[in-house]
């Protein structure tokens, strides 16, 4: 309880300064310390391969991705222009009726299922089933083989639409 | 064992936290990287509800949205590049016209 509080604070605080931060370069290495307490809480919730998944390719491969970009387009200085740095009146107020309207949301569906919570919350004894890799990797092999299949195609799509966008034309 | 409420609120706060970027931030890097923040909430949510539930399936679910994360930044970030050639700025609002 004591560590998922600590980690649920770190994500939240990272995730904070990730959002209200002004230097992108900052906010890019504050998600991998987000990420990072992430992953520390997929370990709590028998889940290792979620989390050595979150840190190699999230924080290894999306991050050091943005980390790139942030860099090649110089862009440290942020929010430039006239516009200023805080966007005054309806987008500030849209955002925070939609991020409350949210909140709102998730308190009343924890407060009807409360009493179910308690009934399926015993899953201590197949801890060891949710640990195993061998486990996920059968369903991720026969129940979602399709899925799995369309993913790579996925991946593959988005390979060529970056390098088509990001082509210099000459 | 923490009971699966705190969970579903830590990825609520995140998500609210995510859309919130989205809204404010005047920099197409930053409104990126909120997406991920938001998609990484949806990702706890699902863990935790397989977790409770007793199956892989939200370990299998989170290992697709990983996927389908990774192939939007990289799109995502190409957009970027293109766009920053052509206008020299990361800010969404110089960005209002479909042709130029």
């Amino acid at each position: 309880m004591l560590l998922f509080l600590l980690f649920a604070a770190v994500a939240v605080g990272a995730s904070l300064m990730v959002v209200l931060g002004r230097n992108p370069m900052h906010s890019v290495l504050l998600l991998i310390v987000s990420f990072a307490a992430l992953a520390a809480i997929y370990v709590g919730l028998d889940a290792p391969f979620a989390a050595v998944v979150q840190i190699i390719i999230y924080a290894g491969a999306i991050m050091v991705l943005f980390l790139f970009v942030v860099m090649l387009l110089n862009a440290h200085t942020e929010d430039e222009g006239a516009a200023g740095p805080t966007p005054a009146g309806k987008p500030l107020v849209a955002g925070v009726a939609v991020a409350a309207a949210l909140v709102l949301e998730l308190a009343w569906a924890l407060a009807r299922t409360r009493g179910t919570s308690g009934r399926t919350g015993g899953g201590g004894a197949d801890a060891s089933v949710l640990q195993s890799v061998r486990e996920l990797g059968g369903v991720l092999y026969r129940d979602y083989s399709l899925a799995f299949e369309v993913t790579s195609i996925l991946i593959l799509v988005a390979m060529v639409g970056a390098v088509v966008l990001a082509r210099r034309e000459s | 064992m923490v009971p699966l409420g705190y969970y579903l609120l830590l990825s609520a706060i995140l998500f609210a936290t995510g859309t919130l970027g989205v809204f404010l931030r005047r920099n197409v890097i930053t409104v990126l990287l909120s997406i991920e923040v938001m998609l990484n909430a949806v990702n706890l949510a699902f863990i935790s509800f397989g977790r409770f539930q007793g199956s892989v399936d939200g370990q299998v679910i989170m290992f697709f949205v990983v996927t389908v994360a990774a192939a939007e930044a990289a799109v995502g970030l190409a957009l970027v590049i293109a766009l920053f050639r052509h206008r020299e700025s990361l800010n969404p609002d110089a960005f209002t016209s479909l042709k130029w």
